[in-house]
C-alpha cells in the first residue's frame, strides 16, 4: 500500500539533514549538494505516486490517516489523560498538493543552490539547513493534528532564522534573522492560544478522526448541521487567534515586517521562503481549518480585509524599491494578501490555486534575480543594472515568463489564479465589490512594478562599470570576471519553472473544467466560488483583469521606454527636494510602519527592560540589602555590649538577678493582694 | 542483587554518595597549587597531579554508581501504581517525638531522583577542570548529592527537614570557596534567604506535630486514620498559617517573584558545577515541596491561595524574561531565564489539574536539562576566556563551531521549540492552565507572551556572542570543545530530544501519581473533565456553548 510509504516523504529530507549535519564537512561538496537535492526530489516522485493512488479512490474516501514511522506505524508523542497527540499524517488532496509544491519547487531550488552556493565555505551547513527546512515544511503540511502542524510551523521559523542569518559575519543578517524569528513568534502566540482553545472546546487537536473519535473539524461541522451556528463566539475567537498566527507566518499586516528583511539570506533561501515553503503555511493552515473558520463571518471578513489591505500596501511599497530582491519581497507580501483575500471571501480553492501558481512564478523570479545577482558579482541595486537582456538571455527569457505570469497577463498561470480570487471576491456577499476593486487596483500596480523591475534590469541602458564587477566580492560574488550566464544547474530549474509559470494555470482554468478546484474540493470548505463555466460575469471580469494587466505593462513600457538612459522616472534632484510626507518618500520608507515598529519594539522595549532591571537591582534587591544592613547595624550596636570584661558581665548579671527577684516579688504581691 | 540492598534500595541510593565522600576523605591530599582558590582557572594548572586525578576518578565512580542505582529504580518502578514504592521504614529514630526514618518514592520523586543522579555525574565529570582544593570540592559535591536525594525520598517531615538543611551547607561552601569575585556575598545571601524560609517551615512542621501527633506524611494523608483524617482536627485558620509557612519556604527556593534576588547572585558567583546543581536540582526542591506537602496537606488552602500564586507566577514569567534580556553577563541571562521558566512551572502547579501538574514536573526536569546545558556552556566560555561578559565575544561561531552547535540546541530547548523538551513541558503547562478552573485563559494569555520574550533574550544573546564579525583578536584562537566537554554536553542533548520527541517514557510513571494527587485537590471545570474523561467525545456537540470561555467575557451566545 503506497500510503504506508508516506512517512518517507518527510523522513528523506530528515535523513539528508542528519547526514549533512554530521558528515557534510567530510564527504565533499558534490555529495552534499546531490544528496540534499536527491532526497527532496525523490520525495517529489513519491508524492506523485501517492497522488496517483489517491486519485483512484472515490472522492469521499480521499482522506487517509497514516503513521509517520516506517510502515505507517502511529507512534504517540504526548499522551496525558485525554490530551493525545500522535505522529501521524493526514493524506488528502490539500496535503498532497502542498507536498508536490514543497518537494517539486523546493527540489528545483536545491538543484539551483548547488550551483549558486558552489563556492561558499559553509556549503554543507547551507544544505543541512535547507533539508531541515523541507522536513519541517512537509511536517507542517502533512500533520494530522494542530500540534504536529505547530511543529512544522515553528520549525520553518527556526530554519528561516538559521538561513537568513546564514552569512552571520554581517551583523545585519544576524539581526534580520532575529527579527524573522521573533516576529514569527508573536504570531505563534496567537496560534498556540487558538490551539489551546480548540482543545478546551473539542477535547482533541486532531483535524479528522474515526466515527468514535472524531477530529475537531468534523465535530464543528457536525455541530453546525445539528444545532446551527451555536458556537459562533468560540469559532470567532479560535479563528482570530489562528489568523494572528497566519499573519506572522504568511507576512500579513501588521506582522509582515520580517519578510522583506528576510532577503538578507542567500537568494535560494529567499526563493524557498517566499515561494515553496514557509509563507504559504498560513494559507494552508487557514484552508485546513476552513470547516471551522467559515462558521464565523467575523473571522472571514477580517481575513479578507487584512489580505486585501496587505496586498495593496505591499504593492504600493513595491513601486519604489530599488533593491531587486526587495521589490520581489514586497511583491510576495502583496501576493500573499491576494491568497488571504481568496480565503476570506470563502474561496479557499482559489487561494490555494494562487499558492500553487505563485510557487512557480515567484520561485522563478527569485531564482532569476539570483542569476542576475550572480552575473553581476553580487550587485542587487537595480540603479546599477540595465542592459542585461542580451547578456544573460536564459535568465531574461525565463524571468519574462514569470513577469507575465505575476502581472496576470492573459493565459499565463498567474492570470487564472488571480482572476479566480478576484471573481470570488466580486460575487461574495459583504463588501465583495470593494474588495474586488482594491484587488484590481493592486493588480494594476503589480503589473506596473514588475514591468519597472524588468525595464530597470534588462531593457534600459547599462549603468554599471563592468570592470568593477565582483570587486566588492559581495555574497553572490564568485570570482568570475564580467557579466556571465549562470551554469546549467541554475538555468535548468529556471527553464522548468518558466514552463510551469506559462502553462501551470491551465489546470485551474475553465478550459480544463476547473480541474484544480474540483480536486481540492473534498479537503476544504468553500463557501463562495466563481460560477462554473464561462458565463457572462466571468467573461466580463476576465476581460477587466486582462485589460488591467496589459495596461500596467504598457504604462510602464511607455514611461521607462522614454528614459532608457537613467532608468529612473523621478530625477535625483527632484527626489532630494521631497519631504518625508511626499508620496514617494512615504512609499520608499514603507509607510513608516517599519520605523514605528522598530521604535516601539527596540526603543520602548529597551526603556522598559532597563527600568525593570533598575527596579530589580534597587527595589527588589535593594529591600533585601537594606534589611541586611539594618540587621547588621543593630548587631554591631549590640556587639558593643560584649566587651569581654568580667566585671561588666557580672554587673549585667546582677541587674538581671535583681530584675528577676523584683519580678517574683511583684508577682507574689500581686497574687496575695488580689 | 543482595537482599539487603534490594530491601533498602533507597537507603543505599541516598547514602552511597556520602560513603564516597568518606572514602575521599581518606585519600591523600593532592599538592596544592600556589594560587589561592580563585575560581577554576585552567592556566594555573601544573601537569595532572596523580593524586588529584585519583580523587576525581573516585568521585566520578561513586556518582556513576549512584546513577546506576537510580536506573535500577526506574526499571523496577511500577508505573501503574500511585502509592509510594521502594518503601524503607518507618524505623524509629527519635522515639519520644515519633520521628521516623522513612523513605519512599512515587513518580514525581523518581524523575527528580534520576535528574539529580544524572546531573551529579555530569557535574563531577565537568569539574575535572577544577584545580584548587580538588579533594574538598569533590567531597562537598558528594555530600550535596546525598542531601538532595534524601529530600526527594523522605516521607517523614523531620527527616525531610534534616536533608533540606543539610544540603545547604555543602552548597554554601561550594559557592563561598570555589565561586567568583563576589562569592562570599552570594554564599551568605543564598544561605540566609533559604534559611529564613526553612525556619518558618520548621515552625509549621512542629505545629503540625503538636496538633496531630505525627510527623509521618503517609499517616497524615491517610483518610481512615484514628479518629478520622488527622488534618481535619485543625481549624482552617491554623491550616492557612501552616500552608503559608510551608509555601514561603518553597517560594523562596523556587524562587518566585519577588523572592528571587538570591538566585542571580548565587548562580553567577557559583562555580559552573554549582550553578548547574543549583538550577537543575535545588530549585526543583521548592517545586517538589509544593507537590509533596503544600497541595496534599493543604488542598483547600492551596485552592484559596491559587490566584496569588498564579499572579506571582505570571509576573515571574514576564518579569524574569524582560530583566534577563538586559543583562550584560551571560550567566545572569541564564539565571534570570530560570526565574521565567520556574514561573511556568508554578503556573502549571497552581492550575491544579493533571495536565498542568504533569507539565510542571516535566518542565522541572526539562529546565534542569536545558539550563544545565546552558550553564555548562557558559562555564566553557569562562574556562576559555575568563569572562562571562557578552560584549567580550562576538562572531565566535567561526572559532568554536561545535560549541556553537551545542549552544544553539540548548538555546532552542530553552525557548521551547517543538521537538525539544522545553516545548512539551511548556505547552502542556499552558494547555493545562488554559482549561484550569483556577487559572483559565487570562493567566495563560499573559504567560504565553513568555514565548516571545524568551526568544528575544536568548536569540539576542546568541547573536551577540556567536554572530557578527569575529573582530576581537584573542577570540580567533579560542579552542573548540575537548572530548571531556563533548561528553558532558552530549547526554544533555540526547535528553533534550528524547523528552521532546517521545515524552511517553517519562509520563508513564508520572501520570498515576499526578492523578491521585489532583483527585484530592478539588473540583474540575468542564473543560478539565473533558480533557481527562475517556468517553467524552460522543455527544460533545451540544456542549460547546457552555465552556467557561463562552460564558465569560469573550462569548455572547
Amino acid at each position: 500500500m503506497i500510503f504506508n510509504w508516506v512517512w518517507l516523504i518527510p523522513a528523506l529530507p530528515l535523513f539528508g539533514f542528519l547526514f549533512n549535519a554530521f558528515l557534510g564537512k567530510r564527504v565533499g561538496k558534490t555529495v552534499v549538494g546531490w544528496l540534499a537535492s536527491l532526497v527532496v526530489l525523490s520525495g517529489f516522485a513519491l508524492s506523485v505516486s501517492v497522488l496517483a493512488a489517491l486519485l483512484k479512490l472515490p472522492e469521499s474516501e480521499r482522506q487517509r490517516i497514516v503513521g509517520l514511522f516506517p510502515g505507517g506505524v502511529v507512534i504517540p508523542w504526548i499522551h496525558i489523560g485525554n490530551f493525545r497527540v500522535n505522529y501521524a499524517a493526514l493524506v488528502d488532496p490539500l496535503s498532497l498538493l502542498m507536498c508536490l509544491i514543497v518537494t517539486g519547487v523546493g527540489g528545483l531550488i536545491h538543484v539551483y543552490a548547488t550551483g549558486y552556493m558552489a563556492e561558499d565555505q559553509d556549503y554543507a551547513r547551507f544544505f543541512t539547513y535547507f533539508n531541515l527546512f523541507i522536513f519541517f515544511m512537509l511536517t507542517l503540511v502533512l500533520a494530522e493534528n494542530m500540534l504536529l502542524l505547530f511543529v512544522g510551523w515553528e520549525g520553518v521559523g527556526l530554519c528561516s532564522y538559521l538561513l537568513i542569518s546564514f552569512w552571520y559575519e554581517d551583523k545585519n543578517n544576524a539581526l534580520a534573522g532575529n527579527k524573522a524569528f521573533i516576529v514569527n513568534r508573536i504570531g505563534d502566540v496567537g496560534f498556540a492560544l487558538g490551539m489551546m482553545l480548540i482543545f478546551a472546546t473539542f477535547g482533541t487537536l486532531s483535524f479528522y478522526g474515526t466515527a468514535a473519535h472524531p477530529g475537531f473539524l468534523q465535530m464543528a461541522a457536525r455541530h453546525i448541521s445539528a444545532h446551527g451556528p451555536l458556537l459562533i463566539s468560540t469559532a470567532t475567537v479560535i479563528g482570530l487567534l489562528l489568523f494572528i498566527g497566519a499573519c506572522g507566518k504568511s507576512a500579513q499586516f501588521p506582522l509582515y515586517v520580517w519578510l522583506p528583511d528576510a532577503m538578507a539570506g542567500p537568494t535560494p533561501v529567499s526563493a524557498l521562503i517566499h515561494a515553496a515553503t514557509m509563507v504559504t503555511a498560513g494559507v494552508v493552515m487557514v484552508s485546513r481549518c476552513s470547516p471551522l473558520i467559515t462558521d464565523s463571518a467575523t473571522v472571514m471578513i477580517v481575513i479578507a480585509s487584512v489580505g486585501c489591505f496587505t496586498a495593496f500596501l505591499a504593492a504600493s511599497i513595491g513601486l519604489v524599491q530599488n533593491d531587486i530582491k526587495k521589490v520581489l519581497a514586497y511583491s510576495t507580501v502583496s501576493q500573499l494578501g491576494y491568497m488571504f483575500l481568496g480565503c476570506g471571501v470563502g474561496a479557499f480553492s482559489a487561494g490555494m490555486f494562487h499558492v500553487t501558481t505563485h510557487a512557480f512564478f515567484k520561485g522563478l523570479l527569485f531564482l532569476g534575480a539570483g542569476s542576475v545577482i550572480h552575473a553581476l558579482g553580487g550587485e542587487q541595486d537595480m540603479r546599477r543594472m540595465g542592459g542585461l537582456k542580451n547578456r544573460i538571455p536564459i535568465t531574461h527569457w525565463t524571468m519574462a515568463a514569470a513577469w507575465f505570469a505575476i502581472a496576470g497577463f492573459p493565459l499565463f498561470s498567474g492570470f487564472w489564479s488571480k482572476d479566480e480570487i478576484l471573481g470570488a471576491a466580486y460575487v461574495s456577499p459583504d463588501a465583495g465589490k470593494v474588495l474586488w476593486f482594491v484587488g484590481v487596483v493592486t493588480a494594476l500596480m503589480t503589473a506596473f512594478y514588475m514591468s519597472r523591475l524588468m525595464w530597470k534590469t534588462f531593457y534600459t541602458n547599462q549603468r554599471f562599470n563592468e570592470a568593477e564587477l565582483g570587486a566588492h566580492g559581495g555574497h553572490g560574488g564568485h570570482g568570475h570576471p564580467g557579466v556571465h550566464e549562470s551554469p546549467p544547474s541554475m538555468t535548468v530549474p529556471l527553464i522548468i519553472l518558466a514552463a510551469l509559470s506559462v502553462c501551470g494555470g491551465f489546470i485551474g482554468s475553465p478550459f480544463m473544467g476547473d480541474a484544480f478546484q474540483r480536486y481540492l474540493a473534498p479537503a476544504v470548505r468553500n463557501t463562495t466560488a466563481m460560477p462554473e463555466g464561462i458565463t457572462g460575469t466571468v467573461l466580463v471580469l476576465m476581460v477587466i483583469s486582462s485589460l488591467v494587466a496589459v495596461a500596467g505593462i504598457l504604462w510602464a513600457m511607455s514611461l521607462y521606454g522614454k528614459r532608457r538612459e537613467t532608468g529612473d522616472l523621478i530625477p535625483a534632484a527632484a527626489k532630494a527636494k521631497m519631504g518625508p510626507a511626499s508620496p514617494y518618500r512615504f512609499l520608499l520608507n514603507l509607510w513608516y510602519w517599519d520605523a514605528l515598529c522598530n521604535k516601539v519594539a527596540i526603543g520602548y522595549g529597551g526603556v522598559l527592560g532597563n527600568s525593570l532591571k533598575w527596579f530589580d537591582t534597587y527595589i527588589v534587591d535593594g529591600v533585601v540589602n537594606t534589611l541586611a544592613w539594618i540587621v547588621g547595624s543593630l548587631a554591631s550596636g549590640f556587639r558593643r555590649t560584649q566587651t569581654g570584661f568580667v566585671r561588666n558581665y557580672a554587673l549585667t548579671m546582677l541587674i538581671g538577678v535583681v530584675a528577676v527577684v523584683v519580678g517574683m516579688l511583684w508577682g507574689s504581691f500581686h497574687f496575695m493582694f488580689k | 542483587m543482595p537482599e539487603i540492598i534490594r530491601d533498602h534500595l533507597l537507603t543505599c541510593l541516598v547514602f552511597l554518595p556520602l560513603i564516597g565522600a568518606v572514602v575521599l576523605m581518606f585519600m591523600p591530599k593532592p599538592a596544592e597549587s600556589p594560587a589561592d582558590g580563585h575560581g577554576t582557572h585552567q592556566d594555573s594548572s601544573s601537569p595532572a597531579d596523580p593524586r588529584a586525578q585519583a580523587i576525581r576518578w573516585m568521585a566520578l565512580l561513586f556518582s556513576l554508581l549512584t546513577f546506576a542505582l537510580s536506573l535500577i529504580l526506574l526499571f523496577r518502578f511500577h508505573s501503574a501504581k500511585s502509592s509510594y514504592q521502594f518503601v524503607d521504614g518507618p524505623y524509629n529514630w527519635i522515639k519520644q517525638f515519633h520521628v521516623h526514618y522513612y523513605l519512599g518514592i512515587d513518580g514525581i520523586s523518581l524523575l527528580l531522583i534520576l535528574l539529580t543522579t544524572f546531573l551529579s555525574v555530569l557535574c563531577i565529570g565537568y569539574s575535572f577542570s577544577v584545580k584548587q582544593r580538588v579533594k574538598e570540592f569533590m567531597i562537598f559535591m558528594l555530600v550535596l548529592e546525598t542531601g538532595m536525594l534524601g529530600v526527594f525520598c523522605a516521607l517523614d517531615l523531620v527527616l525531610f527537614y534534616v536533608f533540606w538543611e543539610s544540603m545547604l551547607i555543602p552548597m554554601y561552601f561550594l559557592i563561598g570557596i570555589w565561586g567568583h569575585e563576589r562569592r562570599i556575598y552570594a554564599a551568605i545571601k543564598f544561605f540566609i534567604f533559604t534559611f529564613i524560609g526553612s525556619v518558618l517551615m520548621l515552625v509549621a512542621i512542629v505545629a503540625l506535630y503538636v496538633k496531630t501527633g505525627s510527623f509521618n506524611l503517609v499517616t497524615l494523608l491517610t483518610p481512615g486514620t484514628q479518629p478520622h483524617h488527622l488534618l481535619s482536627l485543625i481549624s482552617p485558620h491554623v491550616l492557612m498559617w501552616m500552608f503559608a509557612a510551608f509555601a514561603l519556604a518553597f517560594m523562596i527556593k523556587v524562587p518566585m517573584f519577588p523572592f528571587h534576588t538570591w538566585l542571580p547572585d548565587a548562580h553567577v558567583e557559583a562555580p559552573t558545577a554549582g550553578s548547574v546543581i543549583l538550577a537543575g536540582v535545588l530549585l526543583k526542591m521548592g517545586i517538589y515541596g509544593f507537590l509533596r506537602f503544600c497541595l496534599p496537606l493543604f488542598p483547600a488552602q492551596a485552592h484559596q491561595a491559587a490566584p496569588l500564586f498564579l499572579t506571582l507566577a505570571v509576573i515571574g514569567i514576564v518579569y524574569g524574561a524582560i530583566v534577563a534580556a538586559m543583562q550584560p553577563d551571560m550567566k545572569k541571562v541564564v539565571a534570570y531565564s530560570s526565574v521565567s521558566h520556574l514561573g511556568f512551572v508554578m503556573l502549571g502547579i497552581f492550575s491544579l489539574n493533571p495536565l498542568g501538574i504533569t507539565g510542571a514536573v516535566l518542565q522541572s526536569i526539562n529546565h534542569g536539562v536545558s539550563t544545565g546545558a546552558l550553564f555548562f556552556i557558559v562555564g566553557m566560555f569562562y574556562d576559555r576566556k575568563h569572562t562571562r561578559l557578552i560584549s567580550a565575544y562576538g562572531g565566535v561561531k567561526r572559532a568554536v563551531p561545535i560549541l556553537a552547535a551545542f549552544f544553539l540546541i540548548a538555546m532552542l530547548s530553552s525557548i521551547a521549540l517543538p521537538l525539544t523538551n522545553g516545548f512539551v513541558g511548556e505547552f502542556t503547562i499552558l494547555q493545562g492552565s488554559f482549561i484550569s478552573h483556577t487559572a483559565g485563559w487570562k493567566y495563560t494569555a499573559v504567560a504565553t507572551t513568555g514565548m516571545i520574550l524568551s526568544a528575544v533574550y536568548m536569540l539576542w544573546m546568541f547573536q551577540r556572542v556567536m554572530y557578527g564579525p569575529l573582530d576581537k583578536e584573542d577570540n580567533r584562537s579560542l579552542p573548540d570543545l575537548v572530548w571531556r566537554e563533548k561528553l558532558v554536553l552530549a547526554p544533555l542533548v540526547v535528553l533534550i530530544f528524547w523528552f521532546g520527541c517521545y515524552v511517553t517514557t517519562w509520563t508513564k510513571p508520572l501520570i498515576p501519581t499526578v492523578d491521585s494527587l489532583v483527585s484530592n485537590v478539588g473540583p474540575a471545570s468542564i473543560a478539565e473533565r473533558r480533557a481527562s474523561a475517556a468517553s467524552i467525545l460522543e455527544g460533545t456537540a451540544g456542549k460547546f456553548a457552555i465552556i467557561p470561555l463562552t460564558r465569560g467575557k469573550l462569548g455572547g451566545k
